[in-house]
């Protein structure tokens, strides 16, 4: 692509530069789907830990009604809102400043939290290799700050590269499970699969469900995320809907399967802390090719989260420096590569410290609830973008069904995902909610003094109503 | 063992390598364009966009 394809003349006869629209619905699978899977491989599993095997199904598809809200909604909105930034540049539009600020902290805090858990997980793979070849003193931080590095400049030097590899490795992660799955005779269950021995009844009882529900969404965290790419699409009104919901769809097969397959092999009490759950399910087949699929799985699922989450996270904090929520400075446009890159390298040293910190339960949590935190945020704002343009008023790429019962359940489920996460994790919830307190009284005080409150708002729609 | 040594030693380089190959160009970039042409960018434009004002919900 020539120079000339990929910048516009400004409206005063200036040369601009924007995003390059290169990507099409596969990508935006690539993007969501990405980084999600890596939630199959690991995480999903403490779920089981705490409503048992049966409360973690449960939790399953409680969680999955919740993230398939999120995903017909987020389609809907964005393919309206063409803009990087996805549900920052959706409140900033919507709702307004205040909330658009926090929106676009929890997008970029749960992206760069989730990236350095990943790498985190990859350092850890390589010192169990290490491990199981007699090297048991490995230091898994070279490797992180390796990850990081290496997506970090995938990213740098152009989008369409970075989804494509991304498509790949999340493809071959996603057959891994599906091979695993024809490995153990689904045509005949019983014979490799001990549902009947192994399965129990709720050892907590519902309370246990409920605590459940905060893991459960390990199967699906993220999925949100394809919002991000929304104006680097081709069409977005057709890619961001398509690769939403077909990667909905994918991780909805993919959560169900990795629970039919690791309920089927391990005892509830093991599953419940295992750290790479679908990787020992692999180990009771005895089969040393699925093994080694799905090691290789596992760390693939891992690098495309990470690489999702970079750009994600680069596309939050690029956004919001072009509007001057944050230094107008992060809101470079690379003249070659077409990509935020002062955001990418930007964010490089805070997912390192993230991950230098070892705390893995900890930075998961923030990343978890930030990302619930937005999910709430969703349901007030379709709401509010329905009554202020109403259907016919504004061209949707996609419009969801049963409006406002989507809205309703997803801030219900939300309701009680918060209840779980503050059985478990209370003195977390209360500390983010004090941080974002904070940042929030922040940006009131003296950061939002330096937007330029006109040009924020791009799309042209016509005036709301009621307005 | 020699060989994970060797591999520990050879992703710090790798990693320092590409780390200071985006920060030198990053450099490069900002001191060869205008700070105005690299903050050009605007939100997206998208065929939804191009829409007739016209249409209902003008009040």
């Amino acid at each position: 692509m020539t120079a000339q394809d990929t910048t516009a003349q400004g409206g005063g006869g200036g040369e601009r530069l924007y995003l390059l629209k290169v990507l099409g619905p596969v990508h935006v699978w690539a993007l969501g789907v990405g980084i999600v899977l890596v939630g199959e491989y690991m995480g999903w599993n403490f779920s089981v830990g705490k409503g048992g095997a049966l409360g973690s199904l449960i939790a399953c598809w409680i969680i999955g009604l919740l993230y398939t809200c999120v995903a017909m909604i987020d389609s809907e909105v964005t393919s309206t809102v063409a803009a990087a930034g996805g549900q920052y540049a959706q409140a900033k539009h919507i709702i307004g400043p205040l909330m658009a600020f926090n929106v676009g902290l929890y997008l970029v805090m749960a992206y760069t939290m989730l990236e350095a858990a990943d790498a985190l997980v990859v350092g850890d793979l390589l010192v169990q290799v290490a491990a199981e070849t007699g090297y048991a003193a490995l230091d898994p931080k070279p490797f992180v700050v390796l990850t990081i590095a290496i997506l970090a400049w995938l990213n740098y030097r152009g989008v369409f590269m970075t989804l494509t590899v991304n498509f790949v490795i999340t493809a071959i992660a996603f057959i891994a499970i599906i091979l695993l799955f024809l490995g153990l005779n689904p045509w005949n269950p019983s014979e490799s699969l001990f549902h009947k021995q192994l399965l129990t009844d709720l050892p907590y009882g519902w309370i246990g469900v409920v605590a459940a529900l905060q893991f459960g969404m390990w199967y699906y965290l993220g999925i949100e995320g394809t919002c991000q790419a929304a104006e680097e699409v081709r069409s977005a009104g057709r890619s961001i809907p398509l690769g939403t919901m077909s990667g909905m769809m994918t991780l909805l097969i993919a959560a169900s399967l990795t629970w039919f397959l690791a309920s089927g092999l391990l005892p509830w009490e093991y599953l419940g802390q295992s750290g790479v759950p679908l990787y020992d399910t692999s180990r009771m087949t005895d089969s040393n090719g699925l093994q080694v699929l799905l090691f290789i799985g596992t760390l693939f699922a891992a690098v495309a989260s990470a690489n999702g989450c970079i750009n994600d996270a680069a596309r939050a904090w690029f956004s919001m420096g072009r509007d001057r929520y944050m230094p107008i400075w992060f809101g470079a446009v690379h003249p070659k590569y077409r990509t935020p890159f002062r955001s990418i390298v930007f964010l490089i040293p805070i997912a390192v410290s993230f991950a230098f910190t070892g705390l893995l339960d900890q930075v998961i949590t923030f990343s978890i609830l930030s990302g619930l935190l937005g999910y709430t945020f969703m349901s007030f704002n379709v709401v509010k973008f329905r009554n202020k343009w109403p259907l016919g008023t504004i061209k949707r790429g996609y419009v969801h069904p049963f409006h406002p019962i989507p809205a309703i359940l997803l801030l219900t489920l939300c309701s009680a995902t918060y209840f779980a996460t503050f059985l478990g994790y209370g003195t977390s919830l209360i500390s983010i909610m004090i941080f974002y307190i904070v940042a929030s009284v922040w940006f009131a005080m003296h950061r939002y003094r330096f937007v330029y409150r006109g040009d924020q708002f791009t799309m042209p729609w016509p005036r709301p109503i009621g307005h | 063992m020699i060989f994970w040594e060797i591999f520990s030693y050879a992703a710090w380089a790798l990693a320092a390598l590409l780390l200071g190959w985006m920060l030198l160009d990053l450099i490069k970039v900002s001191k060869d364009y205008s700070e105005e042409f690299l903050l050009s960018a605007r939100e997206g434009a998208d065929e939804l966009l191009q829409q007739d004002h016209a249409q209902g919900g003008k009040k």
